[in-house]
């Protein structure tokens, strides 16, 4: 499965990348299982994440074609 | 309703002054307005410039499931929500939510409620550049109370 990563703010600046496009085997994973493939790691503390433009949690699903994107906490307004 | 994202400055007050037009003018008996600007301070440190990123059609869909939220708890008549992105300087409007109704109180609840939510929800990210050109992306918003 093919998902488009997008990461935003502090995030996109501390990865040097906007986003990843990712080759993934399986149909299925989670937002949480999602970072961790990418990164090596667990997710960081109060990493947010939108699926298809949605909020989403890490343990939200994340199939083929879909668009996930990570970043920190929002301090707009 | 009506939702406006802005790349560069904007006069809220004008804003303001064209969306009441579009309501009934024997009806709005009532209109609470916040207006956000860039302030030149924040955690005691001057500020000489800011920069405002968003999500690009995340952000806005974001915005308009927040205004409908308060337009089916409130008995709104208007609401115009507008957010700047970008580069800022100190004094430009960061922020305008307007909302009108028959009274007071939902106005100002329904106004109240829409700016808190989209200060935690609406996908924004302000990044400081402070006066000795330092660059800090803000880790948190200034408490509501």
């Amino acid at each position: 499965m093919t998902v488009h990563v997008h990461y935003f703010a502090r995030l996109r600046e501390e990865l040097g990348r906007q986003g990843d496009a990712a080759e993934l085997p399986g149909d299925s994973l989670t937002v949480g299982e999602l970072w961790r493939h990418l990164h090596q790691e667990a997710p960081p503390e109060r990493l947010m994440a939108a699926v298809n433009q949605e909020q989403a949690s890490l343990e939200t699903p994340v199939r083929d074609g879909d668009e996930v994107a990570y970043f920190p906490p929002v301090t707009g307004g | 309703m009506s939702v406006e994202i802005h790349t560069g400055d904007f006069d809220p007050w004008e804003i303001v002054r064209q969306a009441e037009q579009a309501i009934p003018a024997n009806a709005r008996g009532a209109a609470s307005v916040f207006v956000g600007r860039m302030r030149d301070f924040n955690e005691d440190e001057d500020v000489t410039g800011l920069f405002l990123e968003h999500y690009p059609g995340m952000t806005e869909r974001e915005l308009e499931r927040i205004v409908a939220e308060a337009e089916a708890r409130w008995p709104l008549l208007g609401c115009h929500v507008a957010h700047r992105v970008g580069d800022v300087r100190p004094g430009d409007a960061l922020v305008l939510v307007a909302t009108w109704s028959a009274h007071r109180v939902a106005a100002r609840e329904a106004c109240s409620d829409i700016l808190e939510r989209l200060k935690h929800e609406a996908p924004f990210w302000k990044r400081e550049t402070l006066t000795d050109g330092t660059q800090r992306w803000v880790e948190k918003n200034t408490p509501s109370t």
